[in-house]
């Protein structure tokens, strides 16, 4: 009797849990980023598909790794027979951009207790960042609103490469034709979206050249990584004279 | 992909894309990270994104390919216009599909 008065009574207390408006507000203000989400893991599922991963392998990497840009990088140069070595290497380089999108959230999700750090942090991407941003601040429980946030729109990245995954199977894309076009576009518009200075446009332009230098000389997907580098350092090095 | 490289290669993609995820958000708050250091993050992403895409369109089997048949080359610069004026990935994405069908019946 009294165990199951117990029970009851944690029931009720996880359900005013999943009933907290910041909670709430979070899941409703990913639906955006799912909407978006849709035809990218789509995309990224049967690109995997075609360039060799498992549909199974696929959305596991959606599960564990949840960064779409990197997992789309590491389609490409999986494709292009890379190392493993490099395809980890150009994954912490694309991803680097997380230390800063952590650290100016760091500024909202101050002093919780340590095990809240790596769920949060694990659901940091470039569009749970910018929606959290603007929408953060009148939030009354913050970490909770970012967790109801960033887990929707981990769920809905998780669905949609697992249908573009899964459905590869069932239709017969093959390869080659305008398929191989989808990420050169990403590509574009990201790097569209990136760009809010002249520094980066030299930055960019060079890191262009320097990847197709490097791709001619040197074997292994690193000309990637160099010319990243390269051109980051280029950047410093404008910005400080300018 | 064989099932133990792959295995290897999530791994390693977990570790360093969860670190810089979850590092500064649990020490930052008292530290900031140096001004230069910053600065230099800031140009990774532009740097990248035009490392990957000019192999993407100017290689074909590690050699160049500047040529009218290129399509995938033909296609950029339509869809780099799209990407300015939208700035949105779904519109630039699919007009590129559609710019790299009308160009490869074209030619």
């Amino acid at each position: 009797m009294q165990q199951r008065e117990e029970k009851i009574v944690n029931k009720k207390k996880l359900t005013a849990r999943l009933n907290d408006p910041s909670l709430k507000s979070g899941v409703k203000d990913a639906l955006p980023i799912i909407l978006g989400y849709l035809p990218i893991g789509i995309a990224y599922g049967m690109l995997a598909v075609n360039k060799g991963l498992t549909p199974l392998q696929t959305t596991a990497m959606s599960i564990f790794v949840f960064a779409g840009s990197a997992q789309l990088v590491s389609i490409e140069m999986i494709a292009a027979g890379a190392a493993v070595a490099a395809i980890v290497v150009m994954t912490f380089l694309v991803n680097l951009r997380h230390l800063l999108l952590s650290a100016s959230l760091s500024l909202h999700l101050r002093n919780l207790p340590l095990y809240y750090y790596p769920f949060l942090g694990f659901l940091i991407t470039d569009e749970s960042f910018a929606v959290a941003m603007s929408k953060i601040e009148s939030q009354k429980n913050k970490q909770r609103y970012f967790l109801g946030l960033g887990f929707t729109a981990y769920l809905g990245w998780v669905f949609s490469s697992a249908v573009g995954a899964f459905l590869t199977e069932f239709i017969d894309l093959g390869s080659g034709g305008a398929l191989d076009f989808v990420l050169p576009a990403m590509f574009v518009v990201l790097l569209v979206m990136q760009i809010s200075s002249r520094s980066e446009i030299i930055v960019a332009v060079f890191s262009a050249f320097a990847s197709l230098f490097f791709a001619l000389t040197i074997n292994g997907s690193w000309n990637i990584i160099l010319a990243t580098v390269l051109a980051a350092f280029l950047g410093v090095y404008i910005d400080g004279n300018s | 992909m064989e099932i133990v490289k792959f295995m290897l290669m999530i791994v390693g993609m977990v570790i360093v894309t969860f670190i810089p995820r979850v590092l500064p958000l649990a020490l930052l708050g008292k530290k900031e990270l140096p001004e230069k250091v910053v600065l230099w993050l800031s140009f990774i992403p532009a740097a990248v994104l035009a490392a990957l895409l000019a192999p993407s369109i100017l290689l074909k089997n590690g050699s160049l390919y500047l040529s009218l048949e290129n399509t995938s080359l033909i296609a950029f610069f339509p869809t780099l216009l799209v990407a300015y004026k939208t700035k949105s990935i779904f519109y630039t994405v699919s007009g590129g599909l559609i710019f790299y069908l009308l160009i490869s019946f074209l030619f």
